[in-house]
């Protein structure tokens, strides 16, 4: 098996600290940037971007430290969305319950769909998870709740802690920062963990992996996890920013675009999703008056992407600059 | 008329005629989709829209050159098959080596353009294409009415499918493609022009895909995204066939048809969803699929 995150040896393998912390400083760097980027740009456009963003990178998770491609990742960004929308609209929860109770619908949805998807491998794998987000989607397009191609509109924004209001822009956006980043330096612990560490060793040799004594399904299946939560955290975030949640959230062409993101930011790389996420949205953003040329373009991507760029935009200067990002 | 559980038999075998029309489709595409997997161990996400494309290709020949329906049912294939071929010398064939996930992105990369471009001068809506003359009207059989287009869709997918396992199981060329399938190295130590076996193997499992096109275009009205509905039902498919078998997958598109077709007469809620049901529950027993090989 080729490993799928091709990255030039370490220079200094025996220097693990100094991998970390350029990784660290790479967080750290973002963050101060994304902090300043209201000054440049629309609060409620950056966001809706962080939230993407942070999509992207728990999809990463999976297949960048993982080696899984999953193929139907907007059945937990999509379905938290519709839970974290019930929840502030029906229910009258404040936000952060809302969040909170759209993650752990996303993180059970996860738990379900990968004991069943993770004992397959490689291609039967993405395929699986593929069908399981159709079937999601089916379920999201007939039950009463989703209101069908409507979708939940006009979500109460609420107070954060019944003290924020997030009905200002600026506010909400820096909350939506705070989570961001909450969940990039989750993402950043959970890599360099040991658990981690034996997610990679699985990644690079399975057959080895169960040699030495893991219990790789189990492995998998906390991975799987984890990025389905965080994808949850990433759609219950969204619902409340975007105040709707629809059926767009959890068809299949999001999860292509998570995947895109992914790939032209750089798998396997610690914030190379973030600025894929960016560059995916600001095409879209620039190309909406295109039609259906989007979707061509975006195709155009992937294939190029896939023949001759295949490390991503962070994965080359990593790669050229031999250090970790 | 005997009603059946409320149901009337006329209603029953109707939607079961509907789910083996699907059925045919889903066979057609899970084979081309195992056969091009055996050889070049992709899955080809562009299947839907290339399946696509052969509806689209019979179209242009009818409204654009008036040509009709039988010789569009080898012309149209034939079509699409030269363009798979050129999409697998040109980029598949540089993705040997790498790991599978990349041949699933660059495929679906693919679709999107295709689907894409098609979308762009065609909208959504769909554009009718009639039926042959020699295939108008139908038979009354008693207990229901039997459109013949229909019942030549059945037996012309049916019978393809036969050949094409009958080609591959038991003739000297099938023997050759297996060969090439198990060991690539020491069937070309034998003097066989393996990368060539390759092109032909991806442009005949897309040209598969092509006459199921062609096939729906009098059934379904022709659509940029006809394609991309289907081919995520036909993964699942292949997933509960397992795509170790030809035989295999022909024996789960058919059946996935009538079941569908069943649940849409008993419980039509859940027609959509039935086929991922079925996975869901065929994985929890058997992870391979039913006819798969553990991998």
């Amino acid at each position: 098996m080729t490993d799928i995150a091709p990255r030039a040896p370490a220079p200094h393998a025996s220097a693990p600290s100094a991998k970390t912390s350029t990784e660290l400083l790479a967080i750290a760097g973002l963050a101060l940037a994304l902090a300043a980027a209201p000054l440049a740009a629309y609060p409620f456009f950056l966001a809706q971007a962080l939230c993407l963003a942070l999509f992207a990178c728990a999809f990463n998770l999976l297949v960048g430290f993982g080696g899984l491609l999953s193929f139907g990742h907007a059945m937990f960004y999509g379905s938290a969305s519709y839970v974290a929308a019930h929840a502030a609209k029906v229910w009258g929860l404040p936000p952060e319950a809302a969040i909170l109770a759209g993650t752990l619908g996303a993180g059970l949805l996860g738990l379900a769909s990968g004991a069943l998807s993770i004992r397959s491998q490689g291609i039967y794998f993405s395929m699986i998870t593929l069908a399981l987000a159709q079937l999601v989607y089916f379920i999201a397009l007939q039950s009463p709740y989703t209101h069908g191609e409507d979708g939940v509109q006009a979500v109460p924004r609420g107070k954060l802690f019944g003290l924020i209001d997030l009905s200002n822009d600026v506010t909400l956006y820096y909350v939506v920062l705070a989570i961001f980043l909450f969940g990039l330096f989750s993402i950043y612990r959970i890599v360099h963990s040991p658990f981690g560490t034996v997610l990679k060793a699985i990644r690079e040799n399975e057959t080895r992996a169960i040699s030495l004594g893991y219990r790789v399904d189990q492995y998998k299946l906390a991975a799987f996890v984890l990025s389905a939560t965080l994808a949850g955290l990433a759609g219950a975030t969204k619902a409340i920013v975007a105040q709707s949640a629809t059926l767009t959230d959890v068809h299949w062409t999001t999860s292509g675009e998570v995947i895109l993101m992914t790939l032209v930011g750089g798998m396997g790389t610690m914030v190379g999703p973030v600025f894929g996420a960016f560059i995916i949205l600001a095409m879209q953003n620039y190309l909406s008056t295109f039609g259906q040329w989007v979707m061509v373009i975006q195709g155009a991507i992937f294939v190029i992407s896939v023949l001759s760029f295949r490390r991503g935009l962070i994965g080359e200067i990593s790669n050229r600059f031999k250090i970790s990002l | 008329m005997i009603p059946l559980l409320g149901i009337t038999t006329q209603a029953l075998f109707a939607q079961l005629l509907v789910g083996l029309i699907n059925g045919a489709f889903y066979a057609l595409l899970s084979l081309g989709l195992a056969v091009i997997f055996g050889m070049l161990n992709i899955v080809n996400f562009a299947h839907g829209a290339l399946y696509m494309m052969g509806a689209f290709f019979a179209w242009f020949l009818l409204n654009t050159l008036h040509i009709g329906y039988w010789p569009a049912l080898l012309l149209a294939p034939l079509g699409v098959a030269i363009f798979g071929m050129i999409v697998e010398r040109t980029m598949l064939t540089r993705l040997q080596g790498l790991d599978h996930i990349y041949g699933l992105l660059l495929t679906f990369g693919l679709a999107l353009i295709i689907q894409g471009l098609f979308q762009n001068y065609f909208g959504s809506s769909g554009q009718p294409y009639p039926v042959p003359d020699l295939l108008k009207g139908g038979a009354n059989l008693g207990f229901m009415y039997l459109p013949n287009y229909r019942a030549w869709t059945i037996a012309f997918s049916l019978a393809v499918c036969l050949l094409t396992w009958f080609a591959i199981e038991k003739t000297r060329l099938g023997a050759v493609l297996r060969a090439a399938t198990e060991n690539p190295q020491l069937t070309r130590a034998f003097g066989v022009n393996v990368p060539r076996l390759i092109t032909l193997t991806y442009g005949f499992g897309v040209g598969l895909a092509a006459l199921a096109g062609v096939l729906a275009a009098p059934i379904y009205q022709v659509r940029p995204l006809m394609g991309a509905d289907l081919i995520v039902v036909v993964f699942a498919v292949v997933v509960i066939g397992g795509m170790g078998s030809i035989m295999g997958s022909i024996v789960t598109g058919f059946a996935l048809g009538l079941i569908e077709g069943l649940t849409k007469v008993f419980y039509p809620q859940a027609a959509n969803t039935v086929v991922f049901v079925v996975m869901a529950l065929v994985l929890l027993v058997k992870p391979a699929g039913l006819f798969g090989r553990k991998a």
